[in-house]
This record gives C-alpha cells, structure tokens and sequence, in this order.
C-alpha cells in the first residue's frame, strides 16, 4: 500500500500523497488546512478551482495554482500560508467580503466564507461595494439572497451533478453572472424539486433555509442542538442530522450514510415538522358509548372529543388489552389479528408480532408490505431464496447498463434515483421501462413506454431473445440455475414479434435492449410497484429473476436484482417476522422445526397454521371470522383496495385498538387510540432497502402523554399475561439477533458507533457483504429456480363504460397516506390539493380543461378531483396518488389479488373520468 | 410563515383549491417545438451545435425566448437552466421575457475598443442615441477587428469604417445591413496558384509528417496567437496522444488592436485552409473545427462557400471540416474556453493541466492552431524552412502580420520582419505619426500587452522580449498613442473592456476587474490597493485574460506614475 504513495513538500514539510490526489487534499489529510470557499470535500462534489481562496505557491511555477483542483506531484515544492499564495488568498476574501451584507443583519454569520474571513483575518474590505439585492422567498422551504452570493458555483454542482436535477444555473458573464433556476425563473415556480443540496452546499446563506432567517432575511440566532438519524420516509434509508431548538425540529442535514452521502429529498429534509402538528395526538383516547363507528368519516381529526373521550394510559391499555384478550377467549386466537408498521423500528416491529404470536396465539399478522412488493417477496424467496435486494442500489457505479423497470425513483426514492442520474452521466445505458414517462426518462439511454400491465408480454420477449441469440451465459446458467430447458421451451412463442402488439413496443427496440442487457459487462435490474402491484405481480418478477440469472447479471459487482422497498423499514419490519406465514428471519410458521426454536425462545406453544394477509383480514371480518385487531402506525381505511369495502370492516369489528400519532382515517373506527411516538422521538433501528440496519435515535421527547411504541406494545403484552420485562430496544434487538442469523455480527454497541451495518455480515468488524449470492444462491441445491410466466390480462380491463386505465401510486412531495406529510406545512404547500393526472388529448377527449374538478368513477366508487394535464401519463391512462383523505384513490382500486403475493391490483383498473361542469348548471341554476 | 417556530400552524388542507394544472415548472410547449423542428436542420439535436441552435433562433426572430429554450432544452435533451446559461453568456443572443417586446429590427454596434475610442467613439455613441429613430437600437461592443479604420460602427451585420454619424444614418436609410464580402482569392485561382498541391503531396506521402513538422521547427515559426508556442512541436505532442484526435482552428480573433487573421482570411482564405488541412493530416484528426467569431460574418460566408467547393473539388480531409460560429465572447479566444464553446457550452476557460493537446474537445487530444500560424504552412514547406527563418532581426526568426492602429499615418496589417521595433514599425511601415500627434506610448500586445513608454519603443516586438518590462506582444497588436492621449482613459477602458469579457467564473477576475473599473473611476487613485489587486489578479487568475488584465493599470503605476498625481 505504501508503495504506492509519493512524497511533495508543503510549507517545509514531506508529505505523502496518493497518485491522483490533490494538493490541498493531501495537505489536508496532513493538517495542513487551506482556505477554501468554493470546495466541498464531501462525496459528490468535484473540485472547481473558481473562489481561488486556495491558491497556493508551486516552486517554478509562474502563476500560483488552485489547490483544490490541481494534482500533487512527486517532490513538488508547496507553499500555502506565506507569500504570494497568503497575500492572494487574503485578497480573495477582500473582495468577496466588499459586496456581502454586513455581518450583523446578514443570513448566516457563522457561514463558512465568515469563518475564513475571521481566520484569516479579514473583518473589512477596503473595496467599493456592488449593491446586488436580488431577494426571491417564493419557495416555502428555502431562500435566495443574492447579495451573499459569492459565484463559487456550489449550487450548480450541488443541482446537477450531486442530485442530478438541473434546476440551477449560472447565467450571464462577468461581474453580471447570476445564479438563476430554470430561465430565471422565481424558485418556487420553477422545476426545483426542493431537495436543498443547494442549501447544505451554500458557503454563504445566499440560498439558506427558511426556517433559519426571518422576514428581513437576516439570520435566527440560537443555538441548535444535532442529532444524527435515519430519515423516517423511504426505503432508502437516508442518514441525516436533526436541528432542534425549543424543542422543535428547525432543520434538518444529510449525513454520509452509506446509502445517501450527504444527500437528502424533499421530505427528508423539509418534511418533519409532522410531528409538531396540532392534531398530534398526546393522550390516550376512548370511543364514547353510543358513537356508532359508521359516523366515522364525519370525525375532524382536530375536534373529536364528540366521538372520543380522553383517558388514563391505564384505563386505555386495560381497555386495549381486555378486548383483545376476551376476543381471543371468545372466540379463538384466530379471530384476532394485528397490523404492524414498516414505519416503526425493528425491535418494535419484532414485538408486535411477538405479540401477536405469543400472547394472542394468532399468525393473522400483517403489514405494508403486503401492499408493496409481495409479489417480489414471493418471486424472490422461490427463485433466489432470499427476499432482500442482491446489491445496494449504489451498486450502480460499476455498472454498465441499469434497467429501472415499473419504478418512478425520483418521486419514490428521489435519493436512490441521484445514483441513477449520476451513472447515466457518466455513460451508463439507462434503460427506462414504464407506461408513464418519468422524470428520469431524460436521463436514459433507452426508454420503453409499454402498455399498462403487459409486463410479461415484454419480458417474455427480452428472455425469447436471450434465448434464441443464444445471449444466454452457458456457464452460468449450468453452475447456477436450474429448470432452463422447461423455460427455454416456455419461451419459444414469445417472439419479440409476436410480443411486440401486446405491449406496444416494436420488436427492433425489444431486440436491442435484450442484446444490451445481456451483453453487459455488469447490468442490473431495478423495479418498483409498478411491477409488483399487479394480479401478476409474482410472474413479472419471475421474467425479471430469469433475466437476471439467464445472462448471469447477479452477484458480481455492478449487478442484480433490486425491488426499491418503499417505506423507512420495510424490509427490517418483514425481516423481523410481521408476516402472516413467517416467523424473523423468513422462517415458515408450518415448519415444525422453525417453530420449535420460537417456541422454546418465547417458552410458549405457538400456532402452527399461517395466517391472514392484509385484504384477506378484512374479508374475514366481513366474514364474521376476524372480530378484533390491534393496528400499529398502519392505515388501512387509506392504503387498501377498495375503501369502502375496507372501512365497513374495520366499522364491523368488535375491538379495536389504533395506536398512531394521529387521528389517522384508520383511528376513526377505533374502540381504543394509544397516541404513540414519532420516529424522530424514537431509539431504534431500522433497515433500508439495501439491507443496512441503522441506528436511530431521538432528537425530542414525545409530546404530551404520547409513549413509545414499543412501550405501548409492552404494556399490552403484560396486560394479557405475558411476563415482559425491556428495559429498551437495546434488549429487544439483543434477543432478536439471537433469533436472526441475518443479524450474526451486528450489534447495538457496533450501530450506536458504526451508524450502519449491512447484513450478511462477515464478523464483528466487516461492514457487511453489500453484493450477494456469488457462489449459488440460499436454496436446496443452491441453485435459482427458472420459473416461466405466461401473459395474462389485468384483473378489469377497460371497456365502453369504464375506458381509462386507473393507476395509482406517489407523488414526491407526499408519503403513502399522507397521514404525516400532509400535515408538513411546507409539503403540504407544495402538494396541497388531490389532482389526478392525464395526457393533453384525453383531457380534450373528456372535454375537461387543465386544473379543472371532475368526477372519477369506477365499479366501486366515486371522487371528485382536480385534473393535471400532464403529458408522461400516455393516451387512455389516468394517474390518481392514493395521499388524498379527501379525494382516496383507494375508494376506486381493485381488491382483485396476485394468488402468490396477495397484493391487490393497484396500478389497474378500469376507471372513466366526467367533466362535473355538465351536471352542474342544474343545481347552479336554481 | 411560522415566526421562530411558534406552534401556529395552519390547518390542513381540506382539498379545495391549490392543485396546479400543469406540472411544475416550465415545459415546452408543442408548438414551439414544432417551430423549432421546422428552423433547425434535421435531428438528431446535438448539444454541441447548441450555439448554432441559438443562433438560428436568434436570426429569425432577433431573439431568443424563455419558452423556445425549454423548448430546445427538450429537443436536445438538456435542462432548461443548461440552455438558459449558454444564451445569456453570449453577447450576441438576446434573451427577451414572453411578454417583453423583441429588440428593434435593426442594431447598430458601436466599437468602443481603444483604436475606436480615441478616434472619437464615444461621442459617436452618445450622437447615435440620440439620432437613431424607431427600429434601431444603440449599443456599444467590443474590438471588431477593423482598427485600421477607427471608429467603426456595424449596422446589422455591414460595418461602415471610419464611421460618423451621417455615414451610419445614410446606411441605414439604404438598408446596407448585409456583410459585404471582399475580393478575395477563391478556390479556383488558388489551385491555379498551385493551391492543395502541398497538401496532396503530404496526403499521397510524398512528404512525410516528420518532415513537415520538422520543417516548422526549422523555420522557427511560433505560434502567431498570442503565446508563441511553437506549431511543428505542438503537433508533434498532439500527434503522440491516442487517438481519437482532433483540431480546431482558433479564428476568434479578438484581442482589441488585433486585425491580422481577418486580413488574411478576407485576402487568401485557402492558404490557411490548405494550411489547416496540412495541420489536420499531420496530427490525423478526426475532425476540424473552424472556430469563427461572430464579428467576422463576411468571412463567414465566404468560408461556407469555400468550404462547400473544397468538398465538391474532393479536396482531400475536407469533410471533415466544420464551421463554428462564435457568438460574442472575446473569452473563447482563450484556447479551452474555445473548446467549452464548440462542444456548445459557455466559453469558461479551464484548469491547466491537463492541456487540451492531451484533453480537449470532447475530452480527445486537441490540436489548437491560430489562423496565422497556419497561413504560414504553405510558404515554409514551398519555400524551405531556410526561406522563413532567412527573416527577422534582434534575434528573432521569420515573418509576422503586425496589427498596427492608433495614432499613426497609416494603419493596417504589416507584414514585417519578427523582432522588429514599434518605432521601426511606425517610421518605416505606417509613414510616420499622424498629423498632430507626438508619440507617446504604445501597446505592444493589445489590450492585454501593457503600455510602454516612446522612450522604449527600440524594443524588439517578439516573444520573450518584453515580459522584464511587464508587458509581451501577444498577437502582434500595436496600438499607438500619442501626446493628447490621456494614459487614464486609456487604462480605464480597457479595464472596462476586461471586465465586459471576464467569463466570470474565478474572484480574481470577476470581482478584480470590477473593482479595479471603479477605482480607476475615481479621480484619485488608490494605487497601493490598485497595485496589490493588479498582483493578486495577474497570480491567481485561472486564465490569461485575468492574468494580463491588470497589465496595462501596472504599466501606468510603473511608467507613468505622473499622470496619477492629482
């Protein structure tokens, strides 16, 4: 390693450099600080060389040289502090401080250009000021202020080469040079996704965020308190710094997680002041007698003191408790049944179906990712035997061509979608397949707007070409797979031709992405819900995994299969066993020996038949079969197929017990509320989709009488007889680590220290195998399953009455039921309205102008909404995000279910859309 | 907005109102998107011919709007901002919000470079706002390359020379706005002049690349942009990288006082050609950019045209030569920034190393050779290395094209032995000073050579010479000045005019140049802190032009420090 290193001379002293290594950061490394403006020595940004605050002396050398951007060289002579560099240096400074507002009133006095001033001495210029006032506060979450603007171009890089947004720029020439968004267009009406790199990157507070100045624009002196955690939104899994002042969440910092480096999105970073809402629950509540739950959706989250009375924490568990005991005595351990969450942290996850298990006898355990990637699960567990994601997505670095298949990652995974954009820069095919075009379509290379829900038809193509160019990788498909000759035959009709009229592409294109993907060097395979959310979720998922081990595009670096988990920790909340057939760890509830060892762990008898999934639970309770559930953070009178459906049965129940932050949809129907803690009031761990457990921890304490969840779950435990004693989750994941070889080597100590951890892990110091299944797969014989798929029609086709295909799915600015991000002032600025979205010529077909109301009907239901004209939704397709209480999209979707997954048919069904204006004269007029 | 984090908060949202209609943001609108498929050439859109695209745009509707660069954002497959920053960089593009009216249908440039300024541009700036009526608009501009004529003024794209105000009226009111392109050697007569048969004998092998790049070195040629480097080496360093290689040829001749590569190019377009060809060959490029700036559109046209009958004559590596219009940006004769704005993108200079010989367009080994430089090729090979070197004096080897304009009798491109002194130049080239004037002081280098005293004008012009006395010759530019000159002005506009034409991207510059304007400004100067800036900028800068750009303010503290006494 050390042969490797040279040796320069900087300020008298030898240092080493690496080859390719820059002076200022070899001198850094050494302790040697060199002012800087403009560079940010973080992941990401690539040296500018423009503030020149960095110049140093190079012996022999003419003019002095930007130590940020220029390369150390052996016995190079460096001078950095004295001479000419220093004097420069400290003109730099002079100049730039000439034209900045006054420190006293300006946006951030601690700023870095201020902390280079004082050091190197700098309080005044001696220069005439240039009064550029440029103020733009159109954006909720961030401002611009120009006079501090120092030109060092961090923005820009921040923009596009960090986040891969293209939003800012820098306009004009000269001293006329402007940092501009779009055409010079106000901030907030701009492209500007808001994911504030630009504000993180900001050497100056010229762009800072708004909570941090006031209404002059001068800065909020106070002194704010860090906390380093997890994002609670996606699956990505973002580390990040909480500010806190006054017991409030102000700001919030990306931090360099393994899956972020520094990097947030709009909700990370915005989308937290959530949980200082007023309808935040802070007391245990209880539905007053008489109440009928059908009164339910007529409930004002901010004014229900009508439908429920406040109680004592031990009036409520005891109530919480009983009812779900007595259901059980009544009428057996399967009439009880239990939804976890994927937004709460492993150990609590871990708990409730412990709970569930253990003390109420009954599997009928569920969660969100029912409703997510099943079907992935399902596909992925009888192909490869493993549900996880086989690489991180950062494994898109080394890869030479990235297939983002049904997934929309800038609206759904916006950090994840950075690396995307960023290997597309530089050069990677980016091959896009979705019926609706996406942001990252100008990103790639290839991109395929097939029919909704052909999703076989089109891989069944790829495969048939693989199969009959002989593309396929023999070695690999002998070592490593079995069944290849049953799907070789299967694939023998899905020519690319006859392929292409069923899924609208031309069998040229599908030729060609097949002879790219499988002629890669390292290709990998990304997909979302738009995959799995289908009647023939698991099949599409089946096409994806043969694509994948047929070309041998799976364990090795740059390769794989990766299903982009949507929520915080979806995969710890399955791993940890909050599914109905499976005990942590994926072991099977019918598996005698599987059962044994939780038996013997939790030293009680355990049931040995799986239970109910989300959609089945609520036809049971429709059945009469389920009478009382516990609902921890989950929101099913939003989040499931067919609401009206759904919010009968939860109305139908006998007991039920919400625990939630707030007066969710769910909570309506509620014989029992537990206000419960938020994540940013948690400890805990989670796990992101790239298998990374990471440790969260609390920046405040939950508000009012609001208790930890994993507290609230204890205390029921007890109440029903089980004999709980956690002091905390640290004890809780000690027991589950005991219980999960995937958690062999990670401990609590090692997260509270190591931030993250990726299992499979190799021993007490690895950081954890981020690639998988090199050497065979977690199977019988260790070898992946070729299983065929055959096309098959959605569940509701379009017809004369109902002609649009209905998709629902996210929207950037909003989480799942929006239950939190709705209640963020600045998300809910930014997305305050339910809008469905359609193409420019259906809206002409529909006779509908752009933003006006219409009314969207299906078999099942009815809601009026704002329609966006939005031309990446293609011809005879409708797009409705499901966050909207008062617009659900879920009153309209199809409970039809995949029969492996059990997920329902989300992204289908048959809809048809009306202008309301026709109706409306009538009642207008009278 | 919440104050200090109270606990206020609005309550949610209930649905009504707020929507958008649209997504956010602007987004191409399909009919500007037909318009612009219907102007531009076929697809595919190339980011690197955004420059071209602008200009088209521009030419047709005399300007360009937010909508029609969303619109060419798409088509090119770029984000709005990235066409937004390469419109507003140039001087040339006229970027107008929707409901803003467009410019006037005609625009009347004003040179206000030194040679202009002191025979009276300012004035004739001032006249020209008042007089001009409806239709016309007024604006000052950078050197135009027709010093030897001072003032000029374009109307559209004709420039009248030694321009007054009744000459430009009278052109506008004939409607002379058209480029007027000179007599000039064309295609035929050249080859009857045993015009491409240097070239065919380098193609068919008869002369070997060797030969020919020792043969520059023989003949001491340096390279005639302004840093001397010389060409038979720097192919042969280009020649040496990897391929793929490529070339550009920098025609974007804007250093105030600088002329020379116009009159050649106006003269005997095809002996650069055949030169650039010869270069081309040599290093094997794939690709030959002619780099044109926008001031020069006779030789515009004239270049399309010959180009055009190099291909039609099978002129061998003539396909693989393409035009490239500058758009207003003295910068871009700055080599790098050059090649930023070929490949279609604002003209920053970049970081050296690495050099563009190693990495330039696109990232490939670039072979960079100014118009001059290559008209030399042709001679030297038919003449003999001997021939070229046989010229020059105080040491110095071969022929150069002096730009000289100023207060002299008779201004012009002089072609005139290397190394030869401003006041041989003036006395024995240019028939002495004007009437009425003495000389003063001169500029060796244009605006970014400094100014030395008349007392040194027995200097050799010639690379090397100079730099003890803070100054160097750069292009060949000498502009004389005489005893009613006023030394401050003098500086100040040039200052100016660096702070125009400062890319902006590095402090030195872009805030140097700005602050230095305003200090020299003022009637007294501070000149400890102008002499500490004018350091700082010539050490820090990242390129020439902030590097020099504080040349001509450190000549005046050093030469003539009486003209700053109060």
């Amino acid at each position: 390693m050390s042969s490797e290193f040279f040796t320069l001379v900087v300020d008298g002293r030898e240092i080493e450099a690496r080859p390719g290594e820059t002076i200022w950061s070899a001198a850094n490394r050494h302790g040697i600080e060199i002012p800087h403006l403009c560079h940010n020595p973080q992941p990401g940004y690539r040296p500018d060389g423009n503030c020149r605050a960095c110049v140093v002396e190079i012996e022999s050398e003419r003019t002095l040289a930007a130590s940020c951007v220029r390369e150390a060289q052996t016995g190079m002579r460096v001078s950095t502090a004295t001479g000419r560099a220093r004097a420069a240096q400290t003109m730099m400074l002079e100049l730039l401080l000439a034209d900045q507002p006054q420190r006293e009133s300006c946006h951030d006095p601690q700023s870095r250009l201020w902390q280079w001033a004082d050091r190197l001495g700098v309080s005044a210029s001696r220069f005439p000021a240039d009064s550029v006032s440029h103020t733009d506060r159109s954006h909720p979450a961030m401002a611009v202020f120009l006079d501090a603007c120092i030109h060092c171009n961090l923005c820009v890089r921040a923009c596009r080469e960090v986040q891969v947004n293209d939003v800012i720029g820098m306009a004009h020439r000269g001293h006329l040079s402007k940092i501009v968004f779009d055409c010079d267009d106000p901030m907030g009406d701009s492209t500007c996704v808001g994911c504030g790199e630009c504000v993180q990157a900001c050497p100056t507070g010229a762009l800072i965020e708004s909570a941090l100045v006031d209404e002059s624009g001068a800065g909020v002196a106070s002194e704010l308190e860090e906390t380093h955690s997890v994002c609670p939104y996606c699956g990505v899994g973002c580390q990040l710094t909480y500010l806190t002042a006054d017991d409030r969440i102000v700001a919030a910092r990306g931090r360099n997680g393994p899956a972020n480096r520094n990097r947030l999105c709009i909700k990370g970073r915005f989308g937290l002041d959530y949980i200082h809402h007023t309808e935040r629950l802070t007391r245990p509540l209880i539905r007053r007698d008489g109440v009928p739950k059908s009164a339910a959706a007529d409930i004002d989250p901010a004014n229900f003191l009508a439908h429920f009375r406040a109680a004592s924490w031990d009036e409520a568990l005891n109530l919480a408790a009983s009812g779900l005991a007595d259901t059980r005595r009544e009428s057996g351990a399967t009439s009880v049944a239990g939804f976890g969450s994927a937004k709460c942290s492993n150990e609590e996850a871990y708990l409730f179906q412990k709970l569930m298990r253990a003390g109420l006898g009954s599997n009928n355990v569920d969660h969100c990712t029912r409703l997510c990637h099943a079907s992935s699960v399902a596909a992925l567990l009888e192909g490869i035997g493993s549900g996880a994601v086989t690489a991180p997505f950062t494994a898109v670095e080394q890869s030479d061509v990235i297939i983002v298949i049904g997934s929309n990652p800038t609206e759904n995974h916006p950090v994840a979608a950075t690396f995307f954009k960023q290997a597309a820069r530089r050069g990677a095919t980016l091959i896009v397949m979705d019926p609706r075009g996406t942001a990252l379509g100008r990103h790639a290379t290839h991109t395929l707007q097939f029919k909704p829900g052909s999703d076989v038809a089109l891989l069944n193509a790829l495969l048939n070409v693989i199969v009959t160019e002989k593309l396929w990788n023999a070695e690999y498909v002998a070592r490593h797979t079995e069944d290849f000759a049953v799907l070789r035959t299967h694939l023998e009709p899905f020519t690319p031709e006859a392929m292409a009229p069923l899924c609208g592409i031309d069998a040229a294109t599908l030729r060609t992405i097949a002879r790219v993907y499988a002629g890669a060097d390292a290709a990998i395979i990304f997909w979302g819900m738009g995959i799995s959310q289908h009647v023939n979720g698991t099949d599409n998922v089946r096409c994806l995994i043969a694509l994948a081990t047929l070309t041998g595009q799976i364990g090795r670096p740059g390769t794989g299969l990766h299903p982009l988990r949507g929520q915080n920790n979806v995969q710890g909340a399955s791993d940890a066993g909050l599914i109905p057939m499976m005990y942590p760890d994926y072991q099977g509830v019918e598996l005698a020996s599987a059962r044994e060892q939780f038996e013997l762990a939790w030293n009680t008898s355990l049931n040995p038949e799986r239970g109910l999934t989300v959609v089945e639970i609520m036809h049971a309770i429709h059945a009469g079969d389920i009478r009382a559930m516990y609902i921890l953070g989950e929101n099913p009178a939003m989040s499931d197929p067919d609401l009206t459906n759904a919010r009968a049965a939860l109305a139908r129940l006998g007991h039920l017990v919400v625990q939630d932050l707030f007066l969710t949809e769910t909570a309506r129907y509620a014989d029992v509320i537990l206000p419960a803690s938020a994540w940013p009031e948690k400890t805990g761990t989670v796990t992101n989709t790239n298998r990374q457990v990471q440790m969260g921890r609390p920046a405040l304490t939950p508000p009012g009488d609001a208790r930890p969840d994993w507290w609230i779950i204890q205390e029921i435990a007890r109440r029903i007889g089980l004999d709980w004693h956690y002091s905390g989750p640290r004890e809780v994941f000690a027991e589950m680590a005991g219980l999960m070889p995937s958690l062999t080597h990670i401990t609590w100590e090692r997260l509270q220290t190591e931030n993250a951890v990726t299992y499979p892990c190799d021993n007490a110091t690895h950081n954890g195998n981020e690639v998988v299944f090199g050497d065979g797969f977690p199977r019988t014989g260790g070898r992946a399953r070729l299983v065929p798929a055959t096309p098959s029609p959605a569940d509701e086709i379009p017809d004369q009455d109902y002609p649009l295909v209905l998709c629902t799915g996210r929207q950037l600015e909003h989480w799942h039921t929006g239950a939190m991000t709705r209640r963020s002032e600045i998300l809910d600025e930014r997305e305050p309205e339910a809008a469905a979205f359609m193409c420019a010529s259906e809206l002409d077909r529909a006779g509908i102008a752009a933003g006006e109301k219409a009314s969207l009907a299906t078999r099942r239901g009815e809601i009026e909404i704002a329609i966006r004209c939005d031309d990446a939704v293609p011809d005879g397709m409708i797009f409705v995000p499901f966050c909207y209480a008062e617009a659900a999209a879920n009153l309209l979707t199809n409970p039809a279910l995949d029969p492996y997954g059990k997920i329902p048919e989300f992204k289908y069904c048959a809809a048809r859309v009306s202008a309301l204006r026709k109706t409306k004269p009538e009642t207008c007029n009278t | 907005m919440s104050e200090n984090g109270t606990q206020e908060r609005r309550p949610r949202h209930t649905g009504n109102g707020g929507a958008r209609a649209r997504p956010r943001g602007r987004r191409a609108d399909p009919g500007d998107l037909d318009a612009l498929r219907q102007l531009l050439s076929d697809p595919p859109y190339r980011r690197d011919l955004l420059i071209e695209y602008l200009h088209a745009i521009q030419d047709h509707d005399r300007c360009l709007r937010p909508s029609q660069l969303a619109a060419l954002a798409e088509l090119v497959g770029l984000s709005q901002t990235e066409v937004y920053e390469v419109a507003t960089f140039y001087a040339h593009f006229d970027v107008v919000d929707e409901h803003e009216p467009a410019p006037p249908p005609l625009t009347l440039r004003v040179c206000d470079s030194l040679s202009c300024q002191i025979a009276g541009a300012r004035q004739l700036l001032r006249d020209l706002n008042e007089s001009s009526g409806d239709g016309v608009r007024v604006v000052r501009a950078p050197c135009m390359g027709r010093c030897q004529h001072a003032p000029t003024v374009a109307v559209g794209q004709f420039h009248v020379d030694h321009a007054t105000t009744e000459k430009v009226a009278e052109a506008v009111a004939c409607g002379s706005t058209a480029a007027v392109v000179p007599p000039y050697v064309d295609l035929d007569s050249y080859r009857q002049q045993g015009g491409y048969s240097t070239l065919s004998k380098c193609v068919s092998g008869t002369l070997s690349a060797d030969f020919v790049m020792n043969t520059l070195n023989d003949a001491g040629l340096r390279g005639l942009g302004g840093a001397g480097f010389p060409p038979g080496r720097k192919w042969q360093l280009v020649r040496a990288e990897p391929g793929p290689r490529m070339m550009a040829v920098n025609a974007d001749e804007g250093e105030p006082g600088t002329f020379k590569d116009r009159h050649h190019l106006e003269n005997n377009p095809h002996t650069v050609l055949e030169g650039m060809l010869i270069a081309c060959w040599a290093v094997d490029a794939e690709k030959v950019y002619f780099y044109l700036r926008d001031e020069y559109p006779a030789i515009r046209q004239l270049l399309s045209s010959e180009i055009a009958a190099l291909r039609s004559a099978a002129i061998p590596l003539a396909d693989r030569i393409e035009l490239r219009r500058g758009a207003g940006a003295y910068i871009c004769g700055e080599e790098s920034a050059m090649i930023e704005s070929i490949e279609g993108k604002r003209g920053l200079p970049r970081h050296r190393p690495p050099y563009v010989a190693q990495c330039g367009i696109h990232g490939h080994p670039t072979l960079v050779n100014n118009v001059e430089t290559l008209y030399w090729i042709r001679d030297i090979l038919e003449k003999g290395a001997d021939w070229y070197a046989g010229h020059g004096r105080s040491g110095a080897t071969g022929l150069r094209s002096y730009s000289v304009s100023g207060r002299v009798k008779e201004p012009g491109v002089k072609l005139a032995p290397a190394g030869i002194s401003a006041r041989e130049l003036i006395e024995d080239h240019c028939g002495g000073m004007a009437d009425g004037h003495g000389f003063r002081a001169y500029l060796p280098g244009g605006a970014s050579g400094g100014i030395l005293p008349a007392s040194m004008a027995d200097l050799p012009l010639e690379f090397g010479a100079l730099e003890a006395h803070g100054c160097f010759v750069g292009s060949h530019a000498l502009i004389v000045l005489g005893d009613q000159d006023d030394l401050r002005e003098v500086a100040l506009n040039l200052m100016h005019f660096f702070e125009d034409e400062s890319c902006g991207q590095c402090t030195p510059c872009r805030v140097g140049t700005r602050k230095a304007a305003t200090l020299m400004s003022t009637p007294n100067w501070d000149t400890g802190l102008l002499r500490e800036l004018a350091q700082a900028m010539s050490s820090a800068s990242i390129c020439g032009l902030g590097q020099a750009a504080g040349n001509p303010l450190l000549s005046l503290l050093r030469y003539f420090p009486e003209e700053l006494e109060a």
